[in-house]
């Protein structure tokens, strides 16, 4: 026990003695944090929209007034022929303009129907129709509020809630996502390095000479990157919860629990790793590719997975990062207890195992 | 006469080349053995069946009275090893290194501290104790790797080309610690290029592709080959080989 303690001090002051590593340790997941939670968000906010009103009586008022008091867009000018909104399409100052016809209150209260043109730069595809979407959902807002009065035999007012994330903020989808790739860069990354570095160096060959056991050394040097990671999930939740406003719902010590198994995973892949590559290079270029790409493609966080063809979805299957993003999402947005993600740890541990149970074989042969 | 190094017949394959064939060799108590031999020429394969880091095909060796089949962890305990590429962590300082590796051979931390105290002043490192290993020279460094292979004073020590690189000033200070271990008791089983290090050996063996083909004391050698130095013995010896890397 005491060779055991000795061996994690070791580990602790190469970490420390390295500036760099200690950077990319502690550095990376707060701007990783940083980066998703404010810069890549596929909310939209403020965009600019020209309005053209060739009606100008109270219904069309009203409803600019509803979009202008909204967040999500902002009413650059308003302009008196068509000609100029092409042409703020072409510079790129607008998302969507709108357009009143002329006698539009007329027509809405006499006809019971009446048109707004809402033209939208769909050369952006996906804010385009968030765009619209918003509008829509002004103007319907603004439809039930005159209909009150008004007897309509039939109609159908869908209520939506949006459950667990009323205000589709961004946040409550990266934080788990970023997690995962955090750890699966941090572990897998550090580990296999660490690992092939004393093989570089030959001191690999002066440990394994030693009475010291094979296990021990690979146990001894898993362990100072499973605290080191500990922390990083600490570091990311903290910043969750007080710079980004996302509480955790649910049990704390639950999250580190899983966290903890999800470390584990990583650190078996990192230990494979280091057994099949004798350079550091080596090492880091597999871990980028073989973990970053995997995570990001294949764990739901940014491409979601049922739309992908069937084969690439039994893939993500395999993709240990998937299921740890399914028990992180539900535990800190929807707040579950263990009873309802059990089947994903079950997953997730079963890929521990064998991982573990591979990396450690091949270490053995390797000393054959 | 108590042999620390026993071997009968000792043969590595791989596949079906064969890197170590058939050697056989005793190395006694105490004594300086130069192990010699050509690159690719087997030397390090048996060395690392020795060390207990890799199993025979065949054959039987006993090292410190331990069977290499069986008995790896406990020949792991009673040997030191130093190799070729220098093996100190370069980012620790000379005394964390010194407690690290005398902890990994299961010393006390009251042992490693009178024992790396004794160390430092033997080595006149006192006053370096607290930097980084990185920062000494080169020749300091192979001199500290040394000591600390032989803190936990094991029956023999393997020193894998432990010289490389080394300018010969140095290289004649190494092997004054390498007497020192010896009169201690301390077998040391040493490989080199450097035929000037086969001549302070008390026996070399030279081996050419996998076989043992000559040992002796170096003085033995060079009149049974009727030369005048290590140098001529061994370029007699190795010219016939069929293997070279």
């Amino acid at each position: 026990m005491e060779q055991f303690i000795n061996f994690v001090k070791k580990e602790f002051a190469h970490v420390w003695r390295d500036k760099k590593t200690l950077l990319i340790l502690f550095g990376m997941p707060v701007i990783q944090i940083l980066i998703f939670g404010f810069a890549l968000t596929n909310e939209v906010k403020n965009s600019e929209i020209i309005v053209l009103d060739q009606a100008k009586d109270q219904a069309s008022q009203q409803i600019i007034g509803r979009i202008a008091a909204s967040r999500y867009f902002h009413i650059q000018s308003s302009v008196m022929n068509k000609e100029k909104i092409e042409e703020a399409f072409k510079q790129g100052k607008i998302k969507m303009a709108i357009v009143f016809p002329a006698g539009f209150n007329e027509t809405l209260l006499h006809q019971g129907k009446a048109q707004i043109q809402i033209l939208a730069d769909a050369s952006d595809p996906n804010t385009a129709s968030m765009l619209t979407n918003y509008v829509s959902s002004i103007i319907q807002d603004y439809l039930n509020s005159i209909d009150k009065t008004a007897v309509i035999p039939y109609s159908i007012v869908p209520e939506v809630r949006m459950l667990y994330n009323p205000q589709l903020k961004g946040a409550p989808n990266f934080v788990p996502g970023v997690m995962a790739l955090v750890l699966m860069l941090v572990c897998v990354m550090m580990t296999a390095i660490s690992i092939v570095k004393e093989k570089e160096t030959g001191t690999m060959e002066v440990l394994l000479v030693s009475p010291f056991s094979p296990l021990l050394v690979i146990l001894s040097k898993a362990v100072p990157y499973l605290i080191l990671s500990l922390i990083n999930v600490a570091s990311i939740l903290l910043l969750s919860i007080y710079v980004l406003d996302l509480p955790v719902n649910g049990s704390i010590v639950l999250l580190f629990a899983e966290s903890t198994l999800f470390i584990i995973t990583c650190l078996s892949l990192g230990i494979f790793i280091s057994v099949k590559t004798d350079s550091q290079q080596m090492a880091m270029l597999i871990s980028l590719m073989g973990m970053f790409l995997p995570t990001v493609l294949f764990s739901g966080f940014m491409f979601p997975i049922e739309n992908m063809p069937y084969p690439l979805q039994l893939i993500s299957n395999l993709v240990p990062a998937k299921w740890f993003y399914i028990i992180v999402k539900s535990i800190m947005i929807k707040g579950v207890g263990f009873s309802a993600i059990w089947k994903e740890t079950l997953i997730l541990g079963s890929i521990t195992v064998v991982l573990l149970a591979v990396s450690l074989k091949s270490f053995k042969i390797r000393l054959a | 006469m108590e042999y620390v190094i026993k071997t009968d017949k000792l043969t590595k394959r791989f596949g079906d080349f064969v890197a170590t064939n058939e050697i056989t060799f005793e190395v006694e108590k105490g004594e300086i053995f130069g192990f010699l031999g050509a690159n690719g020429a087997g030397k390090t394969t048996a060395m690392r069946m020795l060390c207990g880091l890799s199993m025979p095909s065949s054959g039987t060796a006993t090292v410190a009275g331990f069977d290499v089949y069986k008995q790896t962890e406990e020949i792991k305990r009673n040997i030191g090893y130093m190799s070729q590429r220098f093996s100190l962590y370069e980012d620790l300082t000379v005394q964390e290194n010194i407690r690290f590796f005398g902890g990994i051979y299961g010393l006390s931390n009251q042992e490693i501290k009178t024992k790396s105290e004794d160390l430092l002043e033997q080595l006149g490192l006192k006053n370096e104790a607290k930097k980084l290993v990185a920062s000494l020279p080169l020749g300091w460094k192979q001199k500290l790797s040394f000591s600390v292979a032989v803190l936990h004073q094991p029956k023999i020590v393997f020193l894998d080309e432990p010289t490389g690189g080394v300018d010969p000033v140095t290289r004649r200070q190494f092997w004054d610690l390498i007497y020192e271990a010896s009169a201690k008791g301390i077998t040391v089983f040493v490989t080199t290029h450097y035929m000037d290090e086969a001549e302070y050996c008390n026996r070399i063996s030279i081996m050419v592709d996998g076989k043992i083909e000559a040992l002796d004391t170096p003085a033995n050698l060079k009149s049974q080959f009727k030369v005048n130095s290590m140098d001529e013995v061994f370029f007699e010896l190795a010219r016939g080989a069929k293997r070279s890397d």
